[in-house]
């Protein structure tokens, strides 16, 4: 246990967001799915009391009769605005006072850093190059991740939950933001921050960061692994599996929003082109867990390889 | 003005200030002059009354409903928000005020980048010991560039809470659903301004952050030379979509000076116009979402179509 090397890379100034980053992702999703729980178990009872339905104000926010439904913005918006500005400065203000922004050397292109990192916030795309090549993880995902965030409210056809926190009303659509923010999103970009050393190798917390570290993978396509030596037959083979592949998840993905009465619902009331959208976007996103898998478990490299293209 | 001076006055009348009563050694009644400050002092004791502050303010400052009212709509700063919410909005525990947050924190990053403007050049003999000058001899100067880069960071991780407190409560959901691309363009805004900060201080940290990022757009399909049909296109690392933005074939002055101008003009105005959008629409779409009263599942419409 190596506590020197992690704490160096703990106290690099420019890795303190990353630390707030594993404590506030955390917080709120616990603040959210308080509420979203509490909210839930009220929405139990007004369905299961129709007469209750009817005469509660249906919020889990303390209310007595005859309280105003609103509230002045002076002073009792602008006072919470105020005091955060307040609380804020003097965040930034500790913060700039106790810790330095990192300057390095003058830029050298004839040396290289290595580690060479790009800034925290895209470590998660620099991980995902690890899995595939540049052009998808550097430019198709990313503008898959921006499409696919503003396609949300126009492929999620479930009414419910418009304006309060529920678990139990958006299952599907908060396991997959779930999944997407906080696994494919936060987590890699924790793994890029601590985990990847010189090299971008892999160094658990504690190891030390060795610059001399060599890692021998044998990393191989799946034609070669399957024996298949003919150019034209692998890239048809590439095709044909990459294509299974999204079959598969396909049906995966429909097997979850036709899995109980609720989704079926949902569902129903999805347009031809919501529906297809919603797959494209989706198994994009399981293609990378998916390739992960097949890389660190499998040790393969490419699915399907053509002379323009590799996947 | 012999008339005027002639006529006897009453001290306490004679605050219009055309004259005295003509007594005193120069002309000046000295007792009218003492009730006159007495008065102006009186004055000041109620400084709300005053011809300044109400040129200034327009509206009374007390707690009546219709005061406090006008003092939000007729203010220009306050006036996009409304003069009422719902009670239960103002409550941390729904929104977390994490969007009010990124805008602050904006508006800290405008001034003391603009502030950090006035001592930085963006070229490659000056930048990098502009950031030594900044660190060592402008007063203050390393709190103003510490502040800027952690707010900075802190910004990224405000306005992805706020993307996540958005889609928990499903605020994205009808009407909102175009407010929701707004707020999407300007989450990219954010990281992009972040992102050609990064290369200002021309260190190693910045330079081959850059480089990592930006050699990514040589992949690109058909619009890069090293990715896919790239070459078909005619693509080389001369014409590229790289090339277009660093200026160059390497991370060198031109990409300096670009990543500068996209980051201190271009991308804060289009920010910023976003943002306008972004706030407008808020209240267009009826003000904060929630927290909302809850919708039961048998409450739901069958879809017209």
């Amino acid at each position: 246990m190596d506590w020197h090397q992690l704490w160096t890379i703990i106290s690099l100034p420019d890795n303190i967001p990353i630390l707030g980053l594993m404590v506030v992702i955390p917080f709120y999703s616990w603040y959210a799915f308080r509420q979203a729980f509490a909210n839930d178990r009220l929405i139990e009872q007004l369905e299961a009391d129709p007469e209750m339905a009817k005469t509660h104000h249906r919020k889990t926010q303390p209310w007595q009769k005859g309280w105003a439904r609103e509230v002045h913005v002076w002073p009792y918006l602008l006072r919470i605005e105020f005091l955060a500005a307040i609380i804020v400065t003097a965040i930034l203000m500790v913060w700039s006072i106790t810790l330095d922004a990192p300057l390095e050397e003058p830029a050298n292109p004839t040396l290289t850093m290595n580690p060479s990192k790009a800034p925290w916030y895209f470590l998660g795309l620099q991980e995902m190059l690890v899995y595939f090549d540049p052009w998808i993880a550097g430019v198709v995902m990313p503008t898959l991740i921006i499409v696919g965030l503003i396609a949300i409210p126009y492929i999620d056809t479930n009414p419910l939950g418009n304006g309060y926190y529920t678990y139990k009303q958006r299952r599907f659509a908060i396991w997959t933001f779930l999944t997407g923010f906080i696994i494919l999103w936060c987590t890699m970009v924790v793994i890029g921050t601590l985990i990847r050393g010189p090299g971008w190798m892999w160094f658990w917390p504690g190891q030390t960061w060795d610059h001399n570290k060599l890692v021998f993978e044998v990393n191989r396509d799946l034609h070669e692994v399957l024996g298949i030596t003919d150019p034209i037959m692998y890239g048809i083979f590439g095709f044909i599996f990459v294509a299974g592949f999204c079959l598969v998840s396909a049906w995966a993905i429909h097997k979850l929003l036709t899995f109980n009465e609720f989704n079926r619902k949902i569902l129903s009331r999805m347009t031809l082109l919501q529906y297809l959208t919603m797959q494209i976007l989706l198994i994009s996103m399981v293609a990378l867990p998916a390739k992960m898998i097949a890389r660190l478990l499998f040790r393969i490299k490419y699915v399907w390889v053509t002379p323009w293209f590799n996947v | 003005m012999a008339d005027e001076t002639t006529k006897t006055k009453d001290p306490g009348q004679s605050t219009d200030g055309s004259s005295g009563n003509g007594n005193g050694m120069l002309g000046i009644d000295s007792d009218a002059i003492k009730a006159m400050a007495a008065d102006d002092i009186e004055a000041l004791k109620k400084p709300t009354k005053t011809d300044l502050y109400k040129s200034i303010f327009r509206v009374k400052h007390d707690e009546t409903p219709r005061s406090r009212t006008l003092g939000v709509l007729s203010n220009v700063f306050l006036h996009l928000h409304p003069a009422k919410i719902n009670r239960d909005a103002v409550a941390y525990n729904y929104t977390w005020g994490m969007g009010g947050i990124s805008f602050y924190l904006f508006w800290v990053l405008t001034w003391t980048g603009v502030l950090l403007m006035f001592y930085y050049h963006p070229t490659k003999v000056q930048a990098f010991r502009d950031i030594l000058y900044l660190e060592h001899d402008v007063p203050f100067g390393k709190l103003l560039r510490n502040m800027h880069r952690w707010t900075a960071h802190a910004m990224v991780l405000t306005v992805w809470l706020h993307m996540y407190r958005v889609f928990l409560t499903g605020s994205y959901k009808k009407p909102r659903q175009f407010n929701w691309m707004v707020g999407v363009i300007l989450l990219v805004l954010t990281l992009l301004l972040s992102f050609t900060g990064y290369l200002l201080p021309d260190d190693q940290l910045g330079f081959w952050a850059v480089t990592v990022g930006t050699n990514m757009a040589r992949a690109t399909p058909m619009l890069g030379h090293e990715g896919p049909f790239g070459i078909q296109m005619g693509m080389t690392a001369y014409n590229d979509v790289r090339f277009a933005l660093l200026g160059g074939s390497i991370v060198d002055s031109n990409a300096l000076l670009r990543a500068y101008i996209w980051h201190c003009v271009a991308i804060p105005g289009f920010a910023a116009t976003f943002m306008i959008v972004h706030f407008w629409r808020i209240r267009k779409d009826g003000g904060i979402s929630g927290p909302a009263p809850m919708m039961l599942e048998k409450e739901i419409k069958p879809l017209k179509r």
